[in-house]
């Protein structure tokens, strides 16, 4: 008899598959809980969004709502303020998460190579990180401002502009006021998770490079940002899926501003300002829908990827 | 001319300096200058001093007199701390089963959760809009403490289910020779391993819910029942034509100050939190 079909044999006795059987049903208890909360919070509230978009119900008595078929998402694809704000979340998407994933390495680089105040300055960058969203699109609101603003007093001072921008209210700024404000409150995460994997990439391998006389950016181009190349895509991902659903910073900074607007806050201002329940619904299921089709084709570029490398 | 090997290492350390410098003031500056903001009242708000001339506290007097911020922080407070004890116990059970037991459609179930984790917030609206109503909860802390669930159930579930899948098997097997039950072998042997895992994760929720934004602008109505970052966001002065920058900045220190003495203390903890959630999964 071999050795695997005596193992086989071993698995096969009464007693090992009735502990087998137990765990497994201890299993489904222990997770029941959280199974049952997290039907009750998340996919009966989904469901019900998708079955809203079907309707037309309002906020007042959403139980008195008729079937209307696929008319909100008829009115939704010819509303030039969705396209604006389907436009606007993609701009702020592409460029806030490029800014903080190049920003973010560099800190990382500085964290992980060895200086005396490493801890200080790790700290210091993960001040950014634990602030309120709130408080940071406040803080930032507060440096916009166009006649105090502390951002125009120093870049008029360094010569840097000429008069004093109306950072929020210029319609061609305000979205550059909010990548800002976003960049700079969520690069701290991307620095951290490109620091962890910047920590296993073994000494010896730099070592050796160094040796040849590798350095500066192709070092870093040649050797290290391929080992760390699934730490920084993970990143990428987590910042692109956060930046599509972006609310807090736009909605403290610009309000509803239509140059600013990002599909959830399109979708809100429909949704309870407008009371109109059934077309906000069908704004926030696209949006799913759209979060969803891009996780399923990053990761299948990043499977397709690493299958390429191996 | 060349630099000699002396030199170039100078120029590099300087370099390196001069970049930590920057990185530092990027980062410390806007929190620093809520703080210098908050300390100055009238006319000395509009003027640009690196130090707040002469310091004063009337804003931190004005919004616990003026505006119900002691009751936000203890809403925050109660909503959070609510928030972390529930997702602690039922992620400790969940991730006991996903790490340790082997039963049909764990991979799936798993990803299914962390699916959660990713969806848009905005996306349940309408939904947990009726589910909060239904429960006769509106403006109510109990609805915040129910819907922020949906995003601190499944990452602490997905984390705790690293650091569980990281102990060793031998612990327990000894235990099931000794025919212990999984519910022992969960209190008794993983239970107090556990204990600082269930601490970064919990921190990690914490601060989550703690900053939590939309639903508690969406479920919540009156001024007394506003988290933090509701009231701060909406705080309004006797003027309706200028914002009480002052006011808002001292309620922007209150609130981080904790926070920023949390992540001194805790630095360590929060880093391999953050990175275990994402880099190991």
């Amino acid at each position: 008899m071999t050795q695997a079909a005596m193992t086989g044999a071993v698995r096969k006795t009464p007693a090992a598959s009735r502990l087998t059987r137990q765990r497994a049903r201890a299993a489904w208890l222990f997770l029941a809980p959280s199974l049952l909360v997290l039907i009750l919070v998340a996919a009966w509230p989904l469901l019900r969004t998708f079955a809203y978009g079907f309707t037309d119900a309002n906020l007042a008595d959403p139980g008195a709502a008729a079937f209307i078929g696929f008319e909100n998402y008829r009115f939704l694809l010819t509303d030039p303020l969705w396209w604006r704000s389907v436009w606007n979340t993609v701009f702020f998407t592409v460029v806030a998460v490029s800014l903080e994933m190049v920003i973010g390495t560099i800190i990382a680089l500085a964290l992980n190579a060895a200086v005396p105040w490493r801890g200080g300055l790790r700290a210091a960058v993960l001040i950014p990180w634990v602030i309120p969203t709130v408080v940071a699109a406040q803080m930032w609101g507060w440096m916009y401002h166009d006649i105090h603003g502390v951002l125009n007093e120093i870049l008029v001072g360094l010569g840097l502009i000429e008069a004093k921008l109306a950072w929020t209210a210029d319609p061609d700024l305000a979205i550059w006021a909010v990548i800002f404000t976003d960049v700079w409150k969520t690069t701290p995460f991307v620095a951290l998770l490109v620091l962890a994997g910047l920590q296993m990439v073994p000494r010896d391998i730099l070592e050796a490079a160094k040796m040849d006389g590798v350095s500066g950016f192709k070092l870093f181009f040649g050797v290290i940002l391929p080992l760390i190349r699934s730490a920084v895509l993970v990143a990428a991902l987590f910042r692109i899926l956060d930046s599509l659903r972006i609310f807090d910073v736009i909605y403290v900074l610009t309000g509803n501003n239509e140059r600013t607007m990002s599909m959830s806050v399109y979708a809100r201002q429909q949704l309870v300002d407008f009371q109109d329940v059934g077309f906000g619904s069908a704004a926030t299921s696209l949006l799913f829908g759209i979060v969803a089709l891009v996780s399923v084709v990053y990761l299948m570029l990043g499977r397709l990827e690493l299958m390429r490398e191996d | 001319m060349r630099l000699g090997y002396a030199q170039r290492r100078r120029l590099k350390r300087i370099g390196f300096w001069a970049l930590a410098a920057v990185i530092v003031i990027y980062t410390v500056f806007p929190f620093y200058w809520s703080i210098v903001t908050s300390m100055k009242t009238g006319s000395a708000l509009f003027s640009v001093d690196l130090l707040p001339p002469d310091p004063v506290w009337e804003n931190y007097h004005l919004i616990f007199a003026e505006q119900p911020f002691a009751r936000n922080i203890g809403n925050s407070v109660l909503v959070a701390v609510a928030v972390v004890a529930l997702s602690l116990a039922l992620a400790v059970t969940a991730a006991f089963a996903f790490g340790r037991l082997r039963f049909r459609g764990r991979v799936g179930l798993l990803l299914a959760i962390l699916a959660v984790s990713m969806f848009p917030q905005v996306a349940v609206l309408s939904g947990m809009f009726t589910l909060v109503r239904w429960l006769g909860l509106f403006n109510s802390l109990f609805a915040l403490i129910l819907t922020y669930l949906i995003f601190t159930l499944p990452f602490t579930v997905w984390v705790l289910t690293t650091f569980m899948r990281e102990l060793p098997k031998e612990l327990e097997e000894a235990a099931i020779v000794d025919g212990a039950k999984p519910l022992t072998i969960l209190t008794r042997i993983y239970l107090p391993l556990l204990v600082p895992a269930l601490a970064t994760t919990g921190l990690l929720a914490f601060i989550v819910a703690w900053n939590e934004f939309l639903f508690a602008l969406t479920f919540t109505l009156s001024n007394e029942m506003r988290t933090v970052p509701v009231a701060i966001a909406l705080m309004t002065g006797g003027s309706q034509y200028e914002l009480p920058w002052g006011q808002i900045m001292a309620a922007s220190v209150v609130v981080t100050l904790p926070l920023i003495a949390l992540v001194l203390v805790c630095q360590r903890m929060i880093v391999s939190g953050l990175t275990a959630g994402a880099v190991k999964g």
